[in-house]
């Protein structure tokens, strides 16, 4: 057996080891620290990446903890999946590669940005802890386990949003997150009860195996989407996304947009691996079409009349997230019908995936950028901010980088997966395209406020003493940009090495559901 | 009809803590609130786990002859508990740190972040 089986494991275990022990080596100094942080955020993007490969190799893994098979056989012959497992395919090896990305890029901005914060130790182990409930949530096979890692990362979320505690907005924003996060996830504890009343398991595959669609399943359906679109910051429970991304530190914003995309794979999972077919041309389907269409508009309406740099980001989140729900919605719709299927809904599908992609590059650079200036100039008000280009050179050129992606202009990799969505989402009404084109233009007017008041114009007396930011936060915010710009020159490699077998794993219900029962139970 | 009774009062008590959660005004009473759904979501699960007349699912510890309560949810339940212990405990020491930034408990004058 190599230690490749193991890798699964590893991903989780390293940043949860890592947050465990962050307090301890914070005792001997600062640089041991930095070192240890950079140190397991790489060790957990390079398993994460061996994951993937590995995946992508030889097929779905499945990784069962402290045993050596899935089941229990019990002395009458009946065989029950009970044990804990983690269960990776190629979407979920995705998943925990862009989330380790994200990880990585934020450690290595947070390095200089915290630097004169006290409470640094809490802060390091907060954010592995996070890294590990994310990178858990999108690894595991099991209900309840994907309830343990949802709690895991938002306690940690809850700790780090309002890690400025001496601004009573950051507490006030991380106890309302807080709040809505709490209620919203016993939601899905109260799902998998219903579940599990049903079918006596709580693993997915053995509950998609057996999945009668009926009234107590379509009950936990509805709680399971409720919380978790509610999570990952759709409208109509998107309140709590402009005030958390915007009052938590910006390496802290960069991996919650990261998390947040690790519910909207759960919701995906639950949706596509556990219903599958029987919600094919369902309500389901059209309700997270239009939740998709909301968040796209009403997201980005409201971040145009913002003022401060970080709450318009947090508001394009609510609206990117929108264009994710439309294409994999498409998707769902057209999952029961095998020429819809070969049509447009895969389209739309790796339209989606491929945007979530996307999304989770630029989406962290943008935040990284508005950090950056906060950092140099301390302000984020767009009122005070202008005519930093000149002193921010590099932040600059990076800053129209990933505005240029997210409001996809062509050729950058924005542009790629709006395209896919647009005309795959023109087959089922041409209305759904049209509202993305909206968004899309409204997108770009915004980030062109952005950039005009904040780096263009006359240089301002006030920012006379204002410098580039230290080469570490610049590391950090050029892996990112790094990223986005091979996505950009190689859009139809990275389709096909990255979407099309994540797209393919996440329609493929049967060989999910065989994975673990291999056919068995 | 009696067996059901759980269920009932499971709902119940879910829709109790969900109205205080979303109704009440101190925040102290909103955390209690959120603890009452906690609860009724572990009531619920163990209710699911309840054979009636069952043993306790310890095999050496048992007894003679009949049933086991099912094992797992009750294990379910403990780490459900454990989590609610961590998010009650955060969620009051954060309705500190807010009593002490804007001197009162009331949800209508803790909202300067609008818009």
């Amino acid at each position: 057996m190599s230690w490749t089986n193991h890798l699964p494991a590893l991903v989780v275990a390293v940043p949860l080891f890592g947050a465990f022990g962050a307090p301890l080596v914070s005792k001997a100094g600062r640089i041991p620290r930095n070192v240890w942080f950079i140190l397991i955020a790489v060790l957990t993007a390079l398993f994460s990446l061996l994951l993937w490969q590995h995946v992508n190799a030889t097929g779905t893994a499945v990784y069962v903890m402290g045993g050596s098979a899935w089941n229990l056989p019990l002395p009458s012959g009946m065989q029950l999946p009970v044990r804990i497992l983690l269960e990776v395919d190629s979407f979920g090896a995705l998943m925990a590669l862009i989330g380790s990305i994200c990880t990585l890029a934020g450690a290595l901005f947070s390095l200089q940005f915290m630097e004169k914060f006290t409470g640094l130790d809490k802060y390091v182990a907060l954010y592995l802890l996070l890294t590990a409930g994310m990178q858990g949530m999108v690894l595991t096979g099991d209900l309840f386990n994907l309830f343990v890692f949802i709690e895991i990362a938002s306690v940690a979320s809850f700790g780090l949003v309002a890690f400025w505690r001496d601004r009573p907005e950051a507490v006030e924003a991380g106890f309302k997150y807080m709040l809505i996060s709490t209620v919203g996830v016993m939601f899905i504890l109260f799902a998998i009860a219903f579940l599990y009343g049903r079918y006596n398991v709580v693993n997915m595959g053995a509950i998609g195996a057996n999945l009668q669609y009926g009234l107590p399943e379509k009950v936990a359906l509805i709680f399971l989407v409720v919380a978790l679109a509610m999570k990952c910051g759709s409208v109509p429970m998107h309140m709590w996304t402009p005030d958390a991304y915007a009052e938590a530190p910006a390496a802290v914003t960069c991996l919650l947009v990261a998390v947040s995309q690790a519910s909207l794979y759960a919701l995906f999972r639950v949706c596509f691996s556990i219903y599958g077919m029987s919600l094919g041309s369902s309500a389901v389907a059209w309700a997270i079409i239009v939740l998709g269409c909301l968040s796209m508009f009403i997201g980005v309406t409201m971040a145009v009349i913002q003022k401060e740099i970080k709450r318009l980001m947090a508001y394009h989140s609510v609206s990117q997230v929108g264009y994710m729900l439309l294409g994999l919605g498409v998707g769902l719709l057209a999952l029961g019908n095998p020429q819809e299927m070969s049509d447009y809904g895969m389209t739309a599908i790796k339209g989606g995936l491929f945007h979530l992609l996307n999304y989770t590059m630029y989406k962290p650079l943008l935040f990284l950028c508005a950090g950056a200036l906060f950092y140099a100039a301390k302000s984020r008000n767009l009122n005070d901010l202008g005519g930093l280009a000149k002193k921010m050179p590099y932040t600059t050129v990076l800053f129209v980088l990933a505005a240029a992606a997210i409001a996809g202009l062509p050729p950058f990799n924005g542009y790629v997966s709006k395209l896919l969505i647009y005309e795959s989402s023109f087959a089922v009404h041409p209305i759904l395209p049209v509202v993305a084109m909206v968004t899309s233009m409204l997108t770009l007017a915004s980030f062109v406020k952005v950039f005009q008041t904040a780096f263009l114009g006359p240089e301002k007396e006030v920012f006379s003493s204002v410098r580039e930011v230290p080469q570490s936060m610049l590391l950090g915010m050029g892996l990112l940009a790094l990223v986005i710009l091979g996505l950009t020159f190689f859009p139809s490699w990275s389709l096909d090495h990255f979407i099309t077998p994540a797209a393919e794993a996440l329609v493929d219900k049967a060989s999910y559901v065989g994975a673990v029962l291999g056919g068995g139970f | 009809m009696i067996g059901n009774l759980p269920y009932v009062i499971v709902g119940l008590l879910f829709v109790y803590g969900l109205f205080a959660v979303i109704f009440e005004r101190n925040l102290v009473k909103i955390a209690v609130g959120v603890s009452v759904v906690e609860a009724a979501a572990n009531l619920m699960l163990i209710v699911y786990g309840y054979r009636s007349g069952g043993n306790i699912p310890v095999f050496t510890l048992g007894g003679e002859g009949g049933s086991f309560v099912l094992p797992t949810p009750q294990a379910l339940t403990l780490t459900a508990i454990v989590i609610s212990l961590a998010t009650s405990a955060l969620m009051l020491s954060m309705i500190m740190v807010l009593y002490r930034h804007y001197g009162t408990l009331d949800v209508r004058e803790i909202r300067r972040l609008r818009g």
